[in-house]
């Protein structure tokens, strides 16, 4: 009986919303789109991948130097060791440790036998599994668990790659590279994050694709990022999916150029337990997506269900808890642009805001709602908007084009590092070090050039041994500190340039 | 009142200065800078071999854009101007009175001390790397060398001077007005207010520090740094510390304003900081992040001196966010600022590795006197 009431109602209701919607028609026909025909979206990046062979790599040829570390040994002591230019597989074991890679083309890869994979355990002890800054990193097939601060995070570091990995409640971010360029996540399985499971931060050109991320606050983020394309991934009980924000008070101002297209973005009601404080926590468990000042944000092809608040939230720093101000920050989300999407049974149990939203919308016993939006929103457009429950989109253009299918990636090739000639190596470093010891003619803490030059002129390699562990050889003048930690070919160039100054 | 009568005439009457011929403008750059075919000086550093993005994040990291290109004249007779009380309303305080050399190039003070004794309200920032700043002042009111120089220079708390009186005093000296000539050979006429705002600006960019064992490290000499510097180098970039996401090397500040928080030393009022500067009241409390470049050099610490060492102020981060912030006040705290929970080794480490960015190799020499041939009287010792 009591059953019957409710559906009683649901039917009252859907019949009263489909009144208004034949109501608004009549003004004005439904305009359906096919987004298998019509224009493409080419993105504002100018360098967009475009073939049939579009980059599916960036980190360059892999090293052929593989050095592999067995359970009981150290993954760090093997990076320390390791030339710039090596591959160090880890065996199967579990390893308490934190890796920093401060050096170029390192690798760790994971080998997984039997179903055993690498497994870093911060035991709820160590605060980041691996932190990187080399570039053309790359780190595969790992497990990460129980780390306090992030599981594997990049400090500029360009050019990388970090798939097939699985990290589980481990601290605030479980992949987080932060200000580099040109880099892969993709195949990894991420949950139990405390902020966000995929974090871009402050970076370019970034493809986020085919991950698996649940049971976190949020479940990938682009934040003060530009050209990155995020697609294929199953984001699912997070507090919120999807994320483009541009967070104030970062040094990189705006988050530009992002798709999200071709996602599962189903069901993240999971209950916000972001750290006080933290932007994250401002974010109304039950968010597909949620675009936050960042522009030319397109969602495209995504199937969206069962997110309590809403499908998709736009909004802009004057309407999001929590965030502080930055003069130099467009606070506005310009120029959205909704493509095709499945939508379905998202805002069925919605905040109080979104529902005054609705209401002051004309919207009016509503049941689901799609997509909420707030705060200025200018250039922004949409297409088939007929088939969402939309609040705040009414004054959307209809988009020019239907799809994103001509723009495959944002990657750059890989990009071979700068030559730099032995002369100009010695003369940056004469100048920058050197120099603040020693001039040409005169007394510094060193003696003159010249009297260098008197002593070593047909010897450059006397000179580069003796900087690398000076001797005391004037009674008065300190004793020179080593140059050591120059290699021998800068200690020669540096010795060769010394040896040719003439003022 | 008497003393300081006599000392303004004392100031009065060697305004001329020593001989004029004592002075020459050096004709060769500072350490660390090249001189072009165009006869000025850029600057040369290792970082100049790392990819340019965004100069900021990272090991090898280029840097961010830099002001250099000015001539060895201008930037010596920067350092003459630096050092010369003449620039003080009263004759009693050189730029160098607040940013010495030998402290860091700043005074081991927690406020600084202004013209007769006042105290200046914040703490005099180090000028190490400003090369690289595009944000003056903690509370970043201005946003190059030139405009920040007026500053102090016109502060009646700070050096009490005015444009016209500053104008009138080196116009006044025989040398300043030659090595003005010098240094700015294709302007004519009397000194200015920009020559001396340029060549002030000029010296300034030459203090650099980008030599430290931190430095050497990057560079790819791993045994530049202690087992337990490196223990503090990851503490310090970790994302529970989180240091590294404002001190951001290779300057080891992001430049931007940010809400943590500090306390102010017992019966010092509340500073608002840039909410002032910006006419944003979530900006309460908001300083521009310092550079911790040299830091083990220039205790105490923060806006105002409410920290004695590195520790206490490391320290602070740890008690958790908030933990200082005036009962009945709300501030938009940083983020970032969150309860680390580190261990009392882990904030020990992280001190080990600020200390392993010292590096005063390219300190400036103090000139033996100045043209305008006035001495600074002795001050107390830091308080």
């Amino acid at each position: 009986m009591k059953k019957r009431i409710i559906l009683g109602l649901l039917v009252a209701a859907l019949v009263f919303g489909a009144g208004a919607f034949i109501g608004r028609t009549t003004k004005k026909d439904v305009l359906i789109t096919s987004s298998t025909a019509g224009a493409s979206y080419s993105g504002g990046y100018e360098g967009a991948s475009k073939s049939a062979s579009a980059i599916r790599s960036v980190a360059g040829p892999a090293p052929t130097n593989v050095v592999v570390v067995k359970d009981g040994e150290s993954i760090q002591a093997a990076v320390k060791s390791a030339p710039k230019g090596t591959i160090i597989r880890v065996m199967p074991g579990t390893y308490h440790e934190t890796v920093y890679v401060d050096k170029d083309d390192i690798r760790i890869i994971g080998v997984i036998e039997a179903g055993r994979r690498a497994v870093l355990d911060g035991e709820k002890k160590l605060n980041d599994a691996i932190l990187y800054s080399g570039n053309n990193f790359v780190a595969e097939n790992l497990e990460i668990r129980n780390y306090k601060g992030n599981g594997i995070m990049g400090q500029a570091g360009n050019n990388f790659e970090i798939r097939n990995n699985v990290i589980a409640e481990s601290g605030v971010y479980g992949i987080f590279p932060q200000l580099g360029q040109n880099g892969i996540v993709e195949h990894n399985v991420v949950s139990g994050i405390a902020d966000a499971a995929i974090y871009i931060g402050m970076s370019d050109n970034i493809l986020v694709a085919h991950n698996d991320v649940f049971d976190s606050v949020a479940g990938i983020e682009i934040e003060n990022s530009r050209h990155a394309i995020v697609e294929h991934n199953y984001v699912h009980d997070n507090s919120g999916g999807l994320l483009a924000f541009v967070t104030p008070g970062l040094p990189i101002k705006d988050t530009v150029d992002v798709i999200f297209r071709n996602n599962f973005v189903v069901g993240n009601n999971h209950k916000n337990f972001g750290a006080p404080g933290s932007t994250v926590s401002g974010i109304p468990a039950g968010t597909g997506i949620l675009v936050m000042a960042a522009d030319d944000v397109v969602i495209e092809g995504n199937v969206i269900s069962d997110n309590k608040v809403s499908g998709i939230i736009i909004t802009d720093h004057a309407h999001a808890q929590n965030i502080t101000a930055d003069p130099e920050s467009d606070p506005n989300s310009d120029r959205v642009k909704i493509l095709e999407n499945v939508m379905l049974n998202n805002g069925y149990d919605t905040i109080t805001e979104a529902k005054a939203l609705a209401l002051a919308d004309g919207m009016v016993s509503v049941k689901n709602l799609d997509i909420v939006r707030v705060g200025p929103s200018p250039g922004s457009c949409i297409i088939n908007r007929h088939q969402y429950q939309a609040v705040g989109v009414s004054d959307f253009a209809d988009c020019e084009f239907t799809n994103t299918a001509t723009t495959i990636n944002y990657l750059l090739p890989p990009v071979p590092p700068r030559e730099i000639k032995p002369g100009e190596r010695g003369r940056v470093v004469f100048l920058g070090i050197c120099s603040g010891c020693h001039i040409y003619n005169g007394r510094m803490i060193g003696p003159p050039i010249q009297a260098i030059q008197a002593l070593y002129m047909e010897n450059p390699q006397g000179l580069a041994d003796y900087i690398a562990k000076p001797q005391k050889k004037r009674d008065d003048y300190p004793e020179m500190p080593p140059q050591d930690y120059l290699d021998p070919e800068t200690r020669l160039a540096v010795a060769k340039y010394m040896l040719q100054v003439t003022n | 009142m008497l003393a300081m009568a006599l000392m303004t005439a004392v100031a009065a009457a060697r305004s001329t200065g020593p001989a004029s011929g004592e002075f020459i403008l050096s004709s060769t750059c500072p350490p660390g800078f090249e001189k072009t075919g165009a006869d000025v000086c850029e600057l040369r550093t290792l970082y100049q071999f790392y990819p340019v993005k965004r100069g900021l994040g990272g090991t090898r990291t280029a840097l961010p854009a830099h002001r250099d290109g000015f001539t060895p004249h201008q930037i010596d007779l920067g350092r003459y101007l630096f050092f010369d009380p003449v620039l003080s309303g009263d004759g009693t305080l050189s730029c160098a009175s607040c940013h010495e050399p030998e402290r860091g190039l700043s005074d081991g003070r927690a406020r600084s001390i202004g013209i007769h004794g006042a105290d200046a309200g914040r703490a005099a920032p180090t000028l190490w790397n400003v090369a690289f700043l595009k944000r003056f002042f903690w509370d970043a009111r201005a946003d190059s060398l030139e405009t920040q120089a007026a500053g102090p220079l016109y502060s009646p708390r700070e050096m009490g001077n005015t444009p016209a009186k500053l104008l009138a005093s080196l116009n006044g000296n025989a040398t300043y007005r030659r090595l003005f000539k010098e240094a700015f050979s294709s302007d004519s006429g009397a000194i200015t207010e920009r020559q001396v705002d340029t060549a002030l600006a000029a010296f300034e960019t030459s203090l650099v520090s980008l030599n430290s064992r931190y430095d050497r490290y990057v560079h790819g000499y791993d045994a530049a740094l202690s087992g337990r510097e490196i223990e503090g180098l990851n503490v310090f970039r970790s994302f529970v510390a989180r240091c590294s996401e404002c001190h951001t090397p290779p300057l080891f500040t992001n430049e931007q304003i940010a809400v943590i928080g500090m306390p102010e030393p017992a019966g010092q009022a509340f500073d608002v900081g840039a909410e002032a500067t910006m006419g944003s009241p979530k900006l309460k409390g908001g300083f521009k992040v310092p550079t911790l470049r040299n830091i083990a050099r220039t205790a105490p610490y923060s806006h105002s001196g409410a920290f004695t060492d590195l520790r206490s102020a490391v320290e602070f981060y740890n008690k958790g966010r908030g933990n200082a912030v005036p009962k009945g006040m709300h501030l938009y705290l940083h983020w970032h600022i969150s309860d680390p929970k580190l261990t009392d080794a882990e904030v020990d480490r992280i001190v080990d590795f600020l200390g392993a960015l010292t590096d005063e190799t390219f300190l400036p020499q103090r000139p033996a006197q100045v043209p305008s041939g006035m001495t600074l009287p002795k001050r107390g010792e830091p308080n």
